[in-house]
C-alpha cells in the first residue's frame, strides 16, 4: 500500500450544521452517543419501573399520586414486568454496550475512519430510536402496556384483549417495536462485521486486536443469526393476532365460556423460535462486557491479558454454543424430555468457556500491579457478579433441578446477575474508562468510586437473597402474595431487597450527575490519560472527525503490552513501530 | 539491563508464543487487515466490504426464511388440521422467468467483465424486465387462490403460503430497485464493477431461495 | 505533563483503602451466602416423593460443586485485588500459561458435564419413565386462573368433551358432553385429592393460554399447553395438604391461581370419592 494512501485526506470533511453533525449524523462517533443517550434514557426508565414493581410486592395496597385509581392493579403490575424486561433486554443492553460503545470504538481499535457504511448505521440508530418510541407508546394505548412479559408466550400473547388489558394494542405495539428493533440490530451487525472483516489497519490481525472488539464481533454474528428468526416469528404472532392465522394458536381455545375460531396452532412453536434467538441474545448482553472487563483488567493491572488466544476462543466458543442451547428454557414445557436432557448436556458444556475466562480474569489479576481506578472496580465488580451469576446457572441447566427452581425467584436472581448487573457493570467500567476519550474530561474518581461501592453491595444486597427464597419456592411474576399462602413467609425478605432496590436506584443518580457534570466541568484529559495501548489512545482527546486525523495507523503488536521488560514505560502503544519504543538503558 | 539492539527490543515485546503476536513490521496489502478504512471512498477496502456486507446480510435474510420454513415443518407435523395446498400452476411459469432471470443476469456480467457495458446494459435490462414478470406471476397466483377461496387465515398450508410469497416476493421488490439503481447507475460510493456484482451476488440467492421455497411448497406440502 | 502526572497520580494512589474494602465486601458476601445455606434460614419443604428425593441429591451435589468453586474463585478474586494492589511493585510480564489452560479447562468440562450426565437418572425418573398401568388416572384441565381435576368415576371411563358446552357459569366448566354416558359419573373438583403412597397420573390440559401446574414439596413443575395433553406422574408418600400454583405468566389473575393437594389414607380417598360421586 502507498503511503498515499495513508495520509489521503478523510472522503467527507467534517459536517457543519447541526442537523448532519448531531442529528442525522454520518459520524460513527456520534451515532455511538447517540446509542449510549438512547440506551441511558430506556435504562431510566426500566430502573424507574423495577422500583416500582418492588414497592408494589412490599406495600400492595399503597396509593401512588400518578396511578388511575390510586393503587395499582395487577394486570399494571404484570405491565410493569413486561415493559421492564423488554426495555432492560432490548434498548439498554443490547443497544449500549454493542451499538453505543462498539459504534464508537470499534472502527478506532481497529484504525478505520469510519464503520463500513455510515448510512446503514445511521439508518439502524434511527429505526432503534422508532422502535423505542414504538414501545414507549404502548404505555398509552388503549388497555396499556402488553402484560405478557418479554417472551410474550401466545396464547396469551396471541388472542387479543380478550386474555387481558393490554394484550390488544399494546401487545401489538410492542411487536411492532420488536419488528422494528431486530430490523435495526440486523442492520447494525451487518455493518460491525463488514467493518472488522474489511477495514482493518495495516497489521491488526484478528489475533491483535483488542478483546472489546471480539467481544462485538461475536456479539455481531450472534445478532446476524438471532434477530432475523426472532423477526420472523413476530411477524407470524401479529398474523395469528389480526389475520387469524393459527401459527401458534391452537384449536378449541375458549377464553371466559367464548369458543375462539382458531386451528390447530403450536404455542410450543413460539417458544422454540423465540428462545433460538433469546438464548444468544443473553451472549449478545454480555459478550461486550467480557470483552471490556478483560480490556480493563489487563490494562489497570498493567499486565498482558493472561491467555489472550483462550479469551478469544472462548468468545466463540460462547457464542458457537450459544445457539444449541436454547431448548433449556423449556425443560417443563412439554417439550420432548430427551431433547432436553440434551440441551442440558450442551448447557452445562457452554460453562466451560465461561470458566475459562474466570480463570483467566484471575490469571491477568495475578502478579499484577493493581489501579484501582472506577473503570477498574467496576470491571472487578463484574468478575465477581459474573461467577455468581454463572455458577447459579449450572443448577438450572439441569432439568431435573430445574423441575424444581423453574419460574422460582432463583431464575430471577441468576439471570439479573449474570446478564443484567453484570452486563451493566460492563457498560460502567467502560463509561468511565472511555468518557475522557469521547468527552475530552475525566468524570469524578471519588463519585465514581462511591457509586460503584453502592452499586455493588446493593446488587448482592438485591439478588443474593432473591436466591434464596427462590429455592424454597418463592414464585415469580405475582403481582402479589395473596393468593398463595406459603408466600407470605418471604415477605421479610422481599422488604429487604425492595430497600436495597431503593438505595441502589437512589445511588445511580450519583452516576447520572458525574456524567452530566462531568461533561463540562471535569479536568480536562489527555490524550491517553491511563497511560493504555489501544489505538483509540493514540489519536486526540476527543478523536478528530476521521479518527486519526488525515493519518493513519500501522499496528505492530498485540493490544496488551504491558510491563514489557526492557522498556521505559510500563506499556507500548499498539502503534509504537519497534525502533520507536523508548528503552531502558 | 544491559543496551539491546533494535532487534532484541523487537524480540522481547513481540515472542513468538503464546500470546498476539506477528510479524513486527505491519503486513502489507491483503492478509493482515484491510487498508485502514476511510483512505478515500473507491479504496479496494471499501470495495471489498460491500461485498463482505453483502454476503453477511444474505447470511442474516437467511436465517429470517429459514425460521419461516422450520416454523412450517414444525406446524405442520403439529396439528391435525393440515391440508395440503394445490399451488396454483402459474407458480411453474414464475420459477421458470426467475431461473432465466439469473441466467440473464449472469450473462450480462460476462459482458460487464469484457468491458462490453452495451451488452451488460442489454442484459441486465433484460434481467429486470423478467424480475418484474415474475413479480406480476406472483400476484396473479395471489388472485387465483383468492379466487378458488383460499385466503391467508383458510388453512395453515394456505397462511404459510401467502407468508413464504410475501416475504420473498418483497426482497425480490427490492432486488428490482436495486437493478434498477445499478441500471441507472451515476458511480459515486460504489464502483459499477463492486455494485453489479454485488446485486447479481443478491439476485441469485434470491432466486435460489425461491426454488427451494417452491420445491418446499410443492414436494413438501 | 504536569497535568498528565497528575491524572497519573490518580490512576495509582498506593492507598491500601480500596482494595482492602473491595475484598473485604466480597468476603462478607461469601460468608453471609454460605452461612445462609449452612444455617438453612430459607429451608425448603421437605419433598414428598421418592423422585423429590432423588432430585433433592442432585440439587445438594450440584451445590456442593459450585459451592466450593464459588468459595474458591470469590475469595482467590479477593486475594488477588489485595495483594497485588499497586504499592509501586513492577507487574510480572507473562502472556499466560498453556499448560494452565488445557488443566483448568479440561477439570471444567469434567465437572460441569458430568454433573449434568449425573443429572440424567433423576429426570428420567420423572419424564422418560412413563406411568404404571395401574396408576390412578386424573384429568387436571387449567383455564384463566382455575385448576379443575377431573376423575373417572366407578366406571373408570373419562367421558368425552365437548368444547362447545364449555360454561364455567352453568357449573360445566369442562365442557363434558351431555350426551356420553361415561361422563355421567365423572367427578369434577377444584382441589386435587389422592391416596398415599400410590402412583398417581396426571393428564394436563389447558382450555385457554399455558399455564403450570406446580406443587414444591413434588418438586414437579409442568406446563399445562392448550392443544396438548401432558402426561406426569408422582407417588407421594406422606399425608398432608400442599398448595398447588400456576407458575406459568397466565394473565392478570395468575397470582391467585391456586388449588390444593390433599394427600390422604386409603379409606380418606375412599371416602372422598364417595362423597364426590353424590
Amino acid at each position: 500500500m502507498s503511503s498515499h494512501a495513508h495520509s489521503a485526506p478523510h472522503a467527507m470533511p467534517a459536517p457543519t450544521g447541526f442537523i448532519s453533525k448531531w442529528v442525522f449524523s454520518l459520524d460513527h462517533k456520534v451515532i455511538g452517543i447517540q446509542y449510549f443517550l438512547l440506551a441511558l434514557a430506556a435504562v431510566c426508565l426500566g430502573i424507574v419501573l423495577s422500583v416500582l414493581m418492588r414497592f408494589h410486592l412490599v406495600w400492595p395496597s399503597a396509593h401512588l399520586p400518578f396511578i388511575t385509581g390510586g393503587q395499582m392493579t395487577p394486570e399494571q403490575y404484570l405491565a410493569l414486568v413486561t415493559m421492564h424486561g423488554t426495555i432492560m433486554v432490548f434498548f439498554v443492553l443490547t443497544t449500549a454496550p454493542q451499538s453505543g460503545f462498539g459504534n464508537y470504538f470499534l472502527p478506532i481499535q481497529i484504525g478505520a475512519a469510519d464503520m463500513a457504511f455510515p448510512r446503514l448505521n445511521m439508518l439502524s440508530f434511527w429505526t432503534t430510536f422508532l422502535a423505542f418510541v414504538a414501545i414507549i407508546a404502548a404505555f398509552f394505548v388503549p388497555g396499556g402496556s402488553p402484560i405478557s412479559g418479554w417472551t410474550a408466550y401466545p396464547p396469551l400473547s396471541g388472542l387479543g384483549q380478550v386474555t387481558g388489558p393490554g394484550e390488544g394494542w399494546g401487545q401489538t405495539m410492542w411487536i411492532v417495536s420488536i419488528a422494528l428493533f431486530c430490523g435495526a440490530s440486523l442492520m447494525g451487525a451487518l455493518n460491525f462485521i463488514a467493518t472488522i472483516i474489511d477495514l482493518r489497519a495495516p497489521g491488526m490481525t484478528l489475533m491483535r486486536m483488542p478483546l472489546t472488539c471480539w467481544g462485538w464481533f461475536v456479539t455481531a454474528i450472534l445478532g446476524l443469526l438471532a434477530f432475523g428468526v426472532l423477526l420472523a416469528a413476530g411477524v407470524l404472532l401479529l398474523l395469528d393476532r389480526s389475520a387469524g392465522t393459527s401459527f401458534f394458536v391452537p384449536a378449541s381455545e375458549v377464553v371466559t365460556d367464548t369458543l375462539l375460531n382458531h386451528k390447530g396452532g403450536s404455542p410450543i412453536l413460539w417458544q422454540h423460535l423465540f428462545w433460538f434467538f433469546g438464548h444468544p441474545e443473553v451472549y449478545i448482553a454480555i459478550l461486550p462486557g467480557m470483552g471490556v472487563a478483560s480490556h480493563l483488567l489487563s490494562t489497570f493491572s498493567r499486565k498482558p491479558i493472561y491467555g489472550y488466544r483462550a479469551m478469544a476462543y472462548a468468545m466463540c466458543g460462547i457464542g458457537f454454543l450459544g445457539f444449541m442451547v436454547w431448548g433449556h428454557h423449556m425443560f417443563i414445557s412439554g417439550m420432548s424430555p430427551y431433547s432436553g436432557f440434551a440441551f442440558s448436556v450442551l448447557t452445562m458444556a457452554i460453562g466451560v468457556p465461561s470458566a475459562i475466562k474466570t480463570f483467566n480474569w484471575l490469571g491477568t489479576l495475578w502478579n499484577g500491579k493493581i489501579q484501582f481506578t472506577s473503570p477498574m472496580l467496576f470491571a472487578l465488580g463484574f468478575v465477581s457478579l459474573f461467577i455468581s451469576g454463572g455458577l447459579s446457572g449450572l443448577f438450572l441447566a439441569q432439568p431435573a433441578v430445574d423441575n424444581r427452581l423453574h419460574a422460582t425467584y432463583y431464575v430471577v436472581a441468576h439471570f439479573h446477575l449474570v446478564m443484567g448487573v453484570a452486563a451493566i457493570f460492563g457498560i460502567f467500567g467502560a463509561t468511565y474508562f472511555w468518557f475522557p476519550k469521547m468527552f475530552g474530561r475525566m468524570m469524578s474518581e471519588p463519585l465514581g468510586k462511591l457509586h460503584f461501592w453502592i452499586t455493588f453491595a446493593g446488587a448482592y444486597c438485591i439478588f443474593m437473597p432473591m436466591h434464596f427464597i427462590g429455592i424454597a419456592g418463592a414464585i415469580r411474576r405475582y403481582a402479589d402474595y395473596t393468593g398463595v399462602q406459603y408466600l407470605a413467609q418471604f415477605q421479610p425478605v422481599h422488604k429487604f431487597m425492595t430497600i436495597a432496590a431503593f438505595i441502589t436506584a437512589a445511588g445511580q443518580l450519583i452516576f447520572l450527575w458525574n456524567f452530566f457534570w462531568s461533561l463540562k466541568h471535569g479536568a480536562k484529559a489527555s490524550d491517553n490519560p491511563w497511560h493504555a495501548t489501544t489505538l483509540e489512545w493514540s489519536t486526540a482527546t476527543p478523536p478528530p472527525h476521521d479518527n486519526f486525523g488525515g493519518h493513519y495507523p500501522s499496528v505492530y503488536r498485540g493490544p496488551y503490552e504491558f510491563s514489557v521488560p526492557g522498556v521505559t514505560e510500563d506499556y507500548v502503544p499498539q502503534h509504537l513501530a519497534p525502533q520507536e519504543v523508548p528503552r531502558s538503558k | 539491563m544491559p543496551i539491546a539492539s533494535v532487534n532484541d527490543v523487537v524480540e522481547i515485546i513481540e515472542p513468538k508464543r503464546g500470546g498476539p503476536s506477528g510479524p513486527s513490521k505491519p503486513p502489507r496489502g491483503f492478509g493482515g487487515g484491510g487498508n485502514g478504512g476511510g483512505s478515500g471512498s473507491d479504496s479496494p477496502g471499501r470495495q471489498r466490504a460491500y461485498v463482505t456486507g453483502m454476503t453477511v446480510a444474505l447470511g442474516g435474510i437467511l436465517m429470517f426464511f429459514m425460521a419461516l420454513v422450520s416454523a412450517y415443518i414444525v406446524r405442520k407435523g403439529a396439528g391435525t388440521d393440515w391440508r395440503a395446498l394445490i399451488v396454483p400452476r402459474i407458480l411453474w411459469v414464475n420459477t421458470a422467468i426467475l431461473i432465466i432471470s439469473s441466467f440473464t443476469l449472469s450473462r450480462s456480467r460476462r459482458h460487464f467483465l469484457r468491458d462490453d457495458l452495451q451488452g451488460f446494459r442489454h442484459w441486465w435490462y433484460v434481467t429486470t424486465a423478467l424480475g418484474f414478470l415474475f413479480l406480476v406471476g406472483q400476484l396473479i397466483a395471489w388472485r387465483q387462490l383468492n379466487a378458488a377461496g383460499v385466503y391467508l387465515a383458510s388453512n395453515p398450508s394456505s397462511s404459510f403460503f401467502y407468508v413464504f410469497t410475501a416475504a420473498h416476493g418483497l426482497h425480490i421488490l427490492g432486488g428490482l430497485g436495486a437493478l434498477l439503481a445499478v441500471a441507472f447507475h451515476k458511480g459515486r460510493r460504489m464502483s459499477l464493477a463492486t455494485s453489479s456484482s454485488v446485486v447479481a451476488m443478491y439476485w441469485h440467492f434470491m432466486d435460489g431461495l425461491w426454488v427451494f421455497l417452491f420445491l418446499l411448497l410443492t414436494l413438501g406440502r | 505533563m504536569h497535568r498528565d502526572l497528575r491524572i497519573r497520580d490518580l490512576r495509582s494512589k498506593g492507598s491500601a483503602a480500596t482494595p482492602a474494602l473491595l475484598a473485604l465486601l466480597i468476603t462478607i458476601m461469601v460468608v453471609a451466602t454460605v452461612y445462609v445455606f449452612a444455617a438453612n434460614l430459607y429451608p425448603a419443604p421437605t419433598a414428598i416423593t421418592a423422585i423429590g428425593e432423588m432430585i433433592d441429591r442432585q440439587y445438594d451435589m450440584t451445590l456442593w460443586v459450585t459451592g466450593i468453586v464459588f468459595i474458591l474463585s470469590q475469595l482467590g478474586l479477593a486475594y488477588a485485588i489485595f495483594r497485588f494492589r499497586d504499592r509501586g511493585q513492577k507487574a510480572a510480564f507473562t502472556r499466560g500459561n498453556n499448560t494452565l489452560e488445557v488443566i483448568w479447562t479440561s477439570a471444567t468440562i469434567i465437572l460441569f458435564v458430568g454433573l449434568g450426565l449425573l443429572g440424567r437418572k433423576a429426570w428420567g425418573e420423572t419424564r422418560f419413565t412413563p406411568a404404571e398401568p395401574n396408576a390412578i388416572q386424573v384429568e387436571v384441565t387449567t383455564n384463566q386462573f382455575a385448576f379443575n381435576f377431573r376423575y373417572a368415576g366407578p366406571d373408570g371411563k373419562f367421558g368425552r368433551i365437548d368444547t362447545k358446552q364449555i360454561s364455567a357459569s352453568s357449573g360445566n366448566p369442562l365442557g363434558l358432553d351431555s350426551n356420553d354416558p361415561a361422563g355421567k359419573d365423572d367427578i369434577v373438583v377444584p382441589t386435587l385429592t389422592v391416596p398415599v403412597n400410590r402412583q398417581v397420573e396426571l393428564v394436563l390440559h389447558s382450555q385457554d393460554v399455558i399455564h403450570n401446574f406446580y406443587v414444591r414439596e413434588l418438586r414437579l413443575q409442568q406446563d399445562a399447553v392448550p392443544g396438548l395433553a401432558i402426561p406426569i406422574h408422582f407417588t407421594a408418600t406422606k399425608i398432608g395438604q400442599y398448595e398447588v400454583v400456576c407458575t406459568q405468566l397466565c394473565g392478570l389473575g395468575h397470582y391467585h391461581m391456586r388449588s390444593l393437594l390433599n394427600v390422604v389414607s386409603d379409606e380418606d380417598y375412599a371416602a372422598f370419592l364417595k362423597a364426590s360421586a353424590q
